[in-house]
């Protein structure tokens, strides 16, 4: 058994442990579980680094799509992700696929520390280097893009000793008036109709609020100062004209009280 | 009374269920190869279909908020419904019931209308308006009588 190797706590797993022998107390078995879990915690992160220090497959990242309107300028972003540190040597490189043709052409690339933007190409005197290699970015910038322009850019970035990996790929979509994105308007419209039909019910319970608090005052009012003319009919009149409802109300609630027992 | 009640309820049902189907199953427009409707756009080539969202115009967005505005308001109709015959006193009318009802109908004719005129855009000569169209058509007038029901309709007992 190859136990010399890796350090593995073979000793915890003997048949003639000397805690099994004995009396195994709580406090044992808590302990020899806990070195174990932390034995087995050990091992999978020296796995883990050793296979990591050992694919050091570099990953690069740009956007997925890109919308623009016509005549705009669109900055298309690379950047990349490396277990090494950024060598001097650190090389991107642009390639430009149009929609429905089947070869790709390139149309940028930077190296030993100079970009060389595309001079004879569908680019030439409409791109610029706007990335920043030792920060790991190396974005580029299309002005004034037209519908020719659709297509799929890719960018693919190697920072040496670190080569291994895959581009990536972004879609460019140039439109020529913003598109009005599905549901929006939809969610407006019922939003607005739900809206108004919240705000007449509020109101609707605000007034009868306001209303009954105003009766309330009057109430109280009467009956600080009784007789007294014209004053004492308006009151009257604004609880006769208020009380029918309020009378209303306890007269349903007496039916609904009355309908019940009957149920019963 | 009882029978009544009943009648008018599986009316009403009746009409949310129409709305329903006409909202969601994908037959406003179609021909022999593929089918249309507020959501999605079908076609069947070869034994293989593939769906893509629908036109993401302004109306189109508009009949979609119109249908499902008139879904809601025919749902709150309904609990209003059951909630003012419990609460209503003898010889209230359901007006606010019937209210929410004729707003649902009205929303549905605006969507159909809407979609009817505007289809000169977006379907050839050659298609024909699928069942859920005639189906929103239908539930168009139900729900307006219901909603003239409530109105009409005195709470006995």
């Amino acid at each position: 058994m190859p136990s010399g190797l890796i350090p593995f706590p073979f000793h915890l797993f003997s048949f003639h442990h000397p805690s099994l022998s004995r009396n195994p107390s709580h406090t044992d078995l808590r302990g020899e579980q806990r070195e174990i879990m932390l034995s087995v915690l050990a091992l999978t992160s020296v796995v883990l680094l050793g296979i990591a220090s050992q694919t050091t497959a570099i990953v690069v990242y740009t956007s997925w799509e890109r919308h623009a309107l016509v005549g705009t300028d669109v900055r298309l972003s690379c950047s990349f992700f490396s277990w090494q540190w950024t060598s001097p040597d650190v090389t991107f490189s642009w390639h430009y696929r149009p929609d429905g043709a089947k070869e790709a052409i390139s149309i940028f690339h930077y190296a030993g520390g100079i970009p060389y933007v595309d001079t004879k190409g569908p680019f030439r005197d409409r791109m610029e280097f706007v990335g920043n290699p030792s920060r790991r970015d190396g974005s580029i910038l299309l002005k004034n893009v037209d519908f020719a322009d659709n297509g799929t850019f890719t960018c693919d970035a190697k920072n040496p000793p670190d080569i291994a990996g895959s581009p990536s790929h972004v879609r460019l979509f140039v439109f020529e008036k913003v598109p009005v994105q599905a549901g929006v308007i939809t969610g407006a419209i019922i939003g607005v109709v739900l809206g108004l039909l919240i705000l007449i019910v509020a109101i609707y319970y605000l007034m009868r609020f306001l209303v009954a608090r105003r009766v309330f005052s009057l109430s109280m009012s009467k009956h600080g100062r009784k007789g007294k003319g014209k004053e004492g009919s308006q009151q009257k009149q604004a609880l006769a004209v208020t009380d029918p409802a309020k009378l209303k109300a306890a007269a349903s609630e007496k039916k609904k009280q009355e309908s019940r027992r009957e149920k019963k | 009374m009882l029978l009544l009640l009943l009648g008018i309820v599986v009316l009403h049902v009746a009409a949310l269920v129409l709305l329903f189907v006409s909202t969601i199953v994908s037959a406003w427009v179609g021909n022999p190869n593929s089918s249309s409707d507020l959501w999605t756009n079908c076609t069947t080539l070869n034994g293989i279909s593939t769906c893509n969202p629908a036109d993401t115009g302004v109306w189109i967005q508009a009949v979609q908020a119109l249908m499902i505005l008139s879904i809601i308001f025919s749902f709150l109709s309904l609990f209003l419904f059951f909630c003012q015959l419990f609460t209503l006193q003898k010889g209230g009318r359901f007006f606010l019931t019937g209210a929410f009802q004729i707003f649902a109908s009205l929303f549905v004719m605006s969507g159909a209308i809407i979609y009817t005129v505007m289809n000169f855009e977006w379907v050839h000569q050659s298609e024909f308006y699928g069942f859920s169209y005639i189906l929103a058509w239908v539930a168009f007038p139900l729900a307006f009588i219901s909603g003239l029901i409530y109105v009409v309709l005195r709470k006995r007992e």
